[in-house]
């Protein structure tokens, strides 16, 4: 097919012409752009915690009263017997925070305490010799905390971290790559008096506190020392028998406040299944991607509706041509390809200009917002999107053209 | 003529009904994403104290020196130390100026069956109220001799008051925090400052509002930790005590001064001690030290969540390509209709006449975009809290402005979309259409 006519008719349009070109260059530039962000929202969705989510509750105590460590140790042992002699709960635990929480402590780790730079940042949990049952993660070297490694500590800030400790094989690996990293010493606190710890255990994963952003990087990198923190705050983690998480939610800090009344689980995420902890975590996450999904979607709505609109105009417009054209001997094919063609030069123009608006955008949100780099393959998508889209767009009101009768040379525009 | 203009467009407007539909549609979808965005923008970039914000200041001491792992290079901690707070405290180069951190403390109520509850709460010097302009429905502040008497009392807010004392004037009753009695000094009137300025460290800005502030003197002697982030480069040491002597930061310094030349020389004099501690060893670094004012630091903290500015930025983007879609709709529209211009233009009708004509009828079409585009905000507005937290989402709502700029950008950018098509339609010359008739 000659392209040369479809182009010099182009000229004729160029008011039409220039407008769609520029409605399929921004549409381009803002889907691939958004199911960009899609993307990224939903491989940090998608991420890992490393615990078995079923049948785990997670309740957020805060003491009333006093903060001595001293009064507040044997209420926290009495509130995990308790827990644990529950008839619907498997196990038991506290920590400081736990996966997906949102704030929690973090530290600089380091194999030379002489030097004051860290290597990277993990994040630390303080738990006891129940936290791997309780949250279903496995130990893949090594061993579990013995019951009498556990010490008690007012927080991490005044913690003098215990002698050992278990890393995610994550921490493990980017600490020592060769895979020595069980027996050996690392310094998990700042300053060069930071006393130093072994590692004793690797489990397989486990996720920090955090799900933003910020940790995307880090979001496997963590090490759990075996201190009970004895402040206002700590976090119980239960494991309940399947099928018993909905009554636990209830009984379990029913039974808390039965042991001791002067505490408070805060109103909102006090008391939280983990797939509400999880949902809870996500929300923004997801719903960013589902307005990204929403705007995508209208724009190639719109985009398409309005490159119906000006072809059907066009075709209107073009009758009596068309009708010469017919009578000149040119099939029904002929003419409903060079609409065809016509929208495929013009999208092809459109998606060129979309790829340099897209990459424009993209730089600009990436300075500002932190948005990741759009993949080649998203902008390739998107550009077959757009090109299917024009066609689709076309169909109707070319396949009108194309039954355009040749009497209608005959007859005045 | 207006009105017959108008008539005519909504005429011509019911005889294309698909196209205008698809018009009104690319408007009304295009103005609500906008709209909506942008509610939950202006709920979160706005000034929460706009008569008083370039008179406070929060100040920042560089403690930690340049070579931390822990803040943007150059940049001094977001928080104090405990020693830098006090210092600036009790230096008092400021007509008002207060230390601040959140507490996590409860209150218990007198009857036995109910259970503890926690109450969003402060450690604050009596000058806050002052500072922030705090309302009170009852009472007032507490007093400077009662901060350096270390004395045990409380400012509740008008909620607190409702729940524990069923909306009676309670100063001078007792409140149970954590096991001690405080005396109720005053009961604020509904106050809450969106974002929540003062610890935007802790709260990022958006929060429920505070219940109970406390002075800070007597926190202190309860011991009561901070609720918020604690930073530490070095450690610490085990004890409260060490605790205060450590370069650990947890504390936010506000100070409120009144002129541009305050401001000057309070900055002098922030160097000045930072300066002197480095003569005194304690600082290895020359002076960084930073005062910004509410405005400054709100945009400092990066207050406006990204996904708002990300969602602004593509919503506007969105109704950018609406507006392209309208022209070509509009062009192709107002062109089809050549022959008619041509016979009005024969009859008499100046260039004007068709330009008023065509862009009150584009104006028509930007009004009926506008109203639908009003209803899909309303509906859009319930669907903020599945993007943003309950505490951010109760801030967007519809309120009459909202309402008239959705309107009024409707109208101005379907006008804006016609300007090309109707000069299109002004230019056509009537001899050429009726000639090939």
């Amino acid at each position: 097919m000659d392209i040369q006519p479809i182009i010099s008719a182009l000229r004729r349009h160029k008011a039409g012409t220039i407008l769609i070109v520029l409605q399929i260059a921004l549409t381009l530039a803002i889907v691939c752009n958004a199911l960009s962000i899609i993307r990224t929202n939903m491989e940090r969705m998608a991420s890992p915690t490393g615990i078995v989510e079923e049948n785990l509750l997670t309740v957020m105590n805060t003491w009333v009263g006093s903060t001595d460590g001293k009064v507040l140790a044997p209420l926290i042992r009495t509130d995990l017997e308790t827990l644990r002699s529950l008839p619907g709960v498997e196990d038991a635990t506290v920590m400081n925070s736990f996966p997906l929480r949102g704030g929690g402590w973090s530290t600089g780790v380091r194999l030379d305490n002489s030097k004051e730079h860290w290597l990277f940042e993990a994040g630390m949990y303080a738990s006891d010799d129940h936290a791997l049952a309780t949250l279903g993660v496995h130990l893949v070297a090594g061993r579990n905390f013995r019951p009498e490694e556990i010490v008690d500590g007012s927080d991490f800030n005044t913690l003098v971290i215990p002698p050992v400790a278990i890393v995610t094989k994550a921490m493990a690996d980017r600490l020592f790559p060769d895979g020595s990293a069980l027996g050996k010493t690392v310094y998990l606190n700042t300053g060069k008096d930071a006393p130093p710890t072994i590692i004793i255990g690797i489990i397989d994963r486990l996720h920090v506190p955090w799900s933003a952003a910020f940790a995307d990087t880090w979001a496997e990198d963590v090490a759990i020392v075996p201190a009970r923190l004895t402040n206002r705050y700590g976090d119980y983690l239960i494991r309940t028998r399947p099928g018993m998480l909905d009554r636990m939610v209830r009984e379990a800090p029913a039974a808390l406040v039965k042991a001791h009344r002067e505490r408070v689980f805060p109103p909102h995420g006090g008391v939280r299944t983990f797939d509400q902890v999880r949902e809870d975590a996500y929300r923004t996450d997801r719903g960013m991607a589902v307005v990204m999904g929403v705007v995508s979607l209208a724009l190639l709505l719109i985009t398409g509706a309005g490159i119906v609109g000006l072809t059907s105009f066009w075709v209107g417009q073009r009758r009596a041509q068309i009708g010469v054209r017919r009578a000149l001997g040119a099939r029904r094919r002929d003419i409903l390809l060079y609409f065809l063609t016509e929208n495929f030069l013009i999208t092809l123009a459109g998606v060129a200009i979309g790829i340099v608006l897209c990459g424009v955008l993209n730089v600009w949100m990436a300075v500002n917002f932190e948005v990741s780099h759009v993949p080649l393959a998203y902008m390739g998508a998107g550009i077959l999107l757009l090109l299917t889209l024009g066609q689709a767009a076309t169909l109707n009101p070319a396949m009108r053209a194309s039954r355009v009768s040749p009497v209608e040379a005959t007859r005045p525009a | 003529m207006f009105t017959y203009y108008f008539k005519l467009g909504l005429r011509s407007l019911s005889r294309h009904r698909i196209l205008t539909a698809l018009m009104v549609l690319t408007i009304g979808f295009g103005v609500a994403s906008s709209m909506v965005t942008y509610a939950v923008y202006r709920a979160t970039a706005r000034n929460p104290i706009p008569w008083k914000s370039s008179q406070l200041f929060v100040a920042q001491v560089d403690n930690w020196g340049p070579n931390n792992n822990e803040t943007p290079p150059g940049e001094p901690a977001e928080q104090l130390s405990y020693i830098d707070a006090m210092a600036l405290q009790h230096a008092h180069w400021a007509p008002r100026q207060t230390v601040l951190y959140p507490l996590g403390i409860s209150v218990i109520p007198d009857e036995a069956n109910r259970q503890p509850e926690g109450v969003n709460s402060y450690a604050v010097y009596a000058d806050a109220f002052a500072m922030f302009d705090i309302p009170f429905l009852y009472g007032g502040p507490w007093t400077a001799n009662d901060d350096n008497g270390r004395a045990a009392v409380a400012v509740i807010n008008r909620d607190l008051n409702d729940r524990i004392f069923h909306g009676q004037n309670s100063v001078g009753r007792e409140v149970n925090l954590e096991g001690h009695l405080y005396r109720v000094v005053g009961v604020m009137d509904t106050w809450d400052p969106q974002p929540m300025f003062l610890d935007v460290v802790n709260t990022r800005g958006f929060t429920e509002p505070v219940e109970v502030f406390i002075p800070f003197t007597h926190a202190l002697d309860q011991r009561f930790v901070t609720a918020g982030n604690t930073n530490c480069v070095s450690d610490p040491g085990v004890g409260w005590d060490n605790w205060l002597r450590s370069e650990c930061i947890w504390l936010t310094f506000w100070a409120e001064l009144p002129t541009p030349a305050a401001t000057a020389t309070y900055r002098d004099r922030l160097r000045g001690y930072a300066a002197e501690q480095q003569r005194a060893g304690r600082f290895r670094w020359p002076p960084n030290v930073r005062l910004h004012d509410v405005a400054d630091w709100l945009d400092y903290q990066k207050v406006v969540p990204q996904g708002a500015k990300v969602s602004l930025v593509v919503s506007v983007s969105f109704f950018g390509v609406c507006l392209v879609n309208t022209i070509g709709l509009l062009l192709a529209k107002f062109m089809r209709r050549a022959q008619e211009i041509g016979v009005r233009r024969a009859l008499g009708a100046s260039r004007r006449e068709i330009y008023a004509q065509f862009l009150i009828e584009a104006a028509t079409v930007g009004l009926t975009g506008g109203v639908l585009g009003l209803l899909l905000t309303a509906i859009g507005m319930h669907g903020i809290d599945l993007v943003f937290s309950p505490q951010i989402a109760r801030l967007a709502y519809l309120d009459p402005a909202l309402v008239c700029l959705t309107l009024a950008v409707s109208v101005v950018a379907a006008l804006l979309a016609s300007l090309y098509p109707t000069w299109r339609a002004a230019q056509v010359q009537p001899a050429w259409q009726l000639k090939s008739n």
